[in-house]
């Protein structure tokens, strides 16, 4: 037991001691959550409208105001027919032209339906539907005004828009989960990865192996100290998002932190296991990100929907853990549920563990190649 | 007098590469074994067979009485190895290192101080500096201070004064020489032919295989021949001249001079008259003693011969 806490404060001092091992821990995570959530950002700000009123009377040019007011949009032009929409879609100053009919107050006045068209530039599809989501929101907002005001008694437009859990559709509700997926397994394999491999490499190994410890001693004592500052971690991920965006636990805190302990874990034994197949850190650091962030970034359900895979890419894409954390990680945070609802995923992560430090145990060499 | 290593016939092979060839050779429990050699012999990977760290493809070897393949967990506990690069943690200070392996072996720095004084006691100035900011000769001393901190039986150090200045050598070699008084068998390795003479007995290793097990002196008393030592000014246009003299055995650059052998017993006049058609004047010869190294040509060239 001491030959194994001697070795635990030996891995401590490393990483305390190594300026670019720290800073991969603690900046990499806060950068990558402000990074995902303020320029990945998919939220609407100031987006480029034209506006082509054919009708330029009190309630258009309200709804004009109301519009750009929002801070979502903002108006670069002004129409004077049909013919302008095509040019200045394509010279790509407004990403959506937004039409009032002839008689557009009139017709609201009278009654009868009053005519708004958004016309979207469809070569940027995302944008494309948040513009005209966000505009056909607002629409309907002022129209819910005019209708409380007593001005109308008929809905002009009646855009049945409803958000289940992220109302606002704040994006970073989706990229939080999906960064703490992809950090924990970067900083778990491929630190643990780098830190083994290092020894090898700075020949430590060999002593270490000739001396009696255990390679269970060995790998333990190179995961508890990753699993401590991962866990770590984890926690200031979640209290970053917490203040820098709003991002909610709507379920157990604690039950979350289990999970994200098991999932480190789970990333923990992975570098392990990259360490015992590759001889150099050059190596390990080439299978982790090749071998562990891209299938994590891109099969994982964190930016692609699985269900839009093709089959191959899906069934690739159950045999990763991340997969399965997501899913449990977007239910507690977002969904609010609890382990009735995760216990699938989660016991997928328990087994996948249990094999994954089974076959490290195993590959890891008592002896030199 | 009991032995420490006994090997029988080892054979290791890395895919095509024979690294060695039928090694047998018995170490003397308490003795300061060398194994010299150049670079490539197969000196690593012998000694990582000696340190379970490596499998033989054939042969046994019984290290303080174990099988060195089935005792490695008993036998891992009694030797203190010190590889080739020195396994120093370098983001750990002196004083860190020296008690992480003392805790990896279970034991404490101060069980076995009186050990390691000699040593230490040259770095301990330093110990709260860090191990990647020693110079070479420090290094050294810590890495052998941690290699015998648990106070193991057999001490193998691979190179240990490889890349370590002239002066520090000297010192280690000397601090070996304490060592046995502790009852603590050491196998060193060294491509320096100098630091045989250091060895209570020596293995001359090449291409795989022992050429030779014995004490330094009598390895160079095995010297068959006489040995002159020539010089001159244009001692590039001697050593072209003597190679090409057809009654030369064998000739080859020593420091500032130049190692011959003759088919004959002393070179006469015929000599001095082809040296002068080729344009030296001012060759001086001398008979000299042997050394290891020239042993070592010797031998070699002999081993070429009879591949031929």
């Amino acid at each position: 037991m001491k030959r194994f806490l001697g070795f635990v404060r030996k891995e401590f001092i490393h990483i305390f001691r190594d300026v670019r091992t720290l800073t991969i821990l603690f900046g990499l995570p806060a950068v990558m959550i402000i990074l995902f959530g303020y320029v990945v950002s998919t939220d609407l700000k100031n987006a480029s409208l034209a506006f082509l009123d054919l009708s330029k009377d009190d309630v258009s040019i309200e709804l004009t105001d109301k519009i750009c007011s929002s801070g979502f949009f903002e108006k670069t032009a002004d129409l004077s027919g049909y013919q302008d929409i095509d040019r200045i879609l394509r010279s790509g100053k407004a990403k959506a032209v937004i039409i009032f009919g002839e008689d557009f107050g009139r017709d609201l006045e009278a009654g009868k339906n009053a005519r708004v068209s958004i016309i979207a530039d469809g070569s940027e599809p995302n944008i494309a539907t948040l513009v005209t989501n966000y505009a056909t929101a607002i629409i309907s907002g002022f129209n819910q005004q005019l209708l409380l005001a007593g001005q109308v008694s008929v809905p002009v437009i009646v855009p049945e828009v409803s958000m289940f859990y992220n109302p606002s559709l704040k994006s970073q509700f989706m990229f939080v989960p999906g960064v703490i997926t992809m950090i924990m397994i970067l900083i778990c394999a491929l630190m643990t990865s780098i830190t083994l491999t290092r020894e090898k490499e700075f020949g430590t190994m060999e002593v270490l192996l000739v001396s009696p410890l255990k390679p269970v001693h060995i790998i333990l004592g190179k995961v508890i100290p990753y699993f401590f500052l991962s866990f770590v971690n984890v926690v200031t991920i979640l209290v970053l998002s917490r203040l820098v965006f709003g991002m909610p636990v709507n379920g157990s805190p604690i039950l979350l932190l289990a999970e994200c302990m098991l999932y480190i874990l789970l990333s923990l034994s992975i570098g392990i296991l990259i360490s015992a197949l590759a001889k150099t850190m050059q190596q390990a650091i080439f299978i982790s990100l090749v071998g562990m962030m891209l299938p994590t970034v891109l099969l994982s359900g964190f930016i692609f929907p699985i269900e839009n895979m093709p089959k191959v890419y899906n069934w690739l894409s159950a045999i990763l853990p991340p997969r399965y954390f997501i899913v449990i990680i977007k239910n507690i945070m977002i969904k609010g549920t609890g382990f009735a609802h995760v216990w699938k995923e989660t016991l997928i992560l328990a087994f996948m563990t249990v094999i994954l430090i089974g076959l490290a145990i195993k590959k890891f060499r008592i002896r030199l190649q | 007098m009991s032995k420490s290593i006994e090997s029988t016939g080892i054979w290791k092979n890395f895919g095509d590469t024979q690294a060695l060839k039928d090694i047998s050779f018995d170490v003397n429990e308490g003795e300061i074994f060398g194994f010299i050699g150049p670079d490539g012999a197969g000196k690593t990977t012998l000694f990582r067979i000696i340190t379970t760290l490596l499998l033989p493809d054939r042969g046994s070897m019984t290290i303080l009485g174990l099988d060195s393949t089935k005792g490695f967990k008993k036998l891992r506990e009694n030797i203190g190895y010190m590889p080739g690069r020195f396994s120093l943690y370098l983001d750990l200070t002196v004083e860190e290192n020296l008690n992480f392996y003392a805790s990896v072996f279970g034991t404490r720095v101060e069980d076995n101080y009186e050990l390691i004084s000699d040593i230490y006691s040259h770095i301990e100035p330093f110990k709260k500096r860090l191990a990647g900011k020693l110079s070479g000769g420090m290094k050294q001393k810590l890495a052998l201070s941690c290699a015998l901190i648990h106070r193991p039986r057999l001490l193998v150090l691979d190179e240990p004064t490889t890349g370590v200045d002239a002066v520090s050598r000297t010192e280690f070699w000397e601090m070996l020489r304490k060592l046995r008084q502790h009852d603590i068998t050491i196998v060193v390795s060294t491509p320096y032919m100098d630091e045989a003479i250091r060895c209570d007995r020596v293995a001359l290793i090449q291409s795989g295989q022992i050429m030779t097990i014995d004490k330094p002196q009598n390895i160079r008393d095995g010297f068959s021949r006489k040995l002159f030592s020539a010089k001159a000014a244009d001692k590039y246009g001697l050593l072209i001249a003597l190679r090409e003299y057809p009654g030369t055995l064998s000739v080859y650059p020593f420091g500032d001079s130049i190692h011959v052998t003759f088919s004959e017993e002393k070179p006469d006049k015929a000599l001095t008259e082809f040296l002068l058609k080729n344009g030296i004047t001012d060759a001086v010869l001398n008979e000299t003693e042997a050394g290891i190294e020239d042993r070592f040509l010797e031998l070699m060239g002999k081993d070429e011969t009879r591949k031929l």
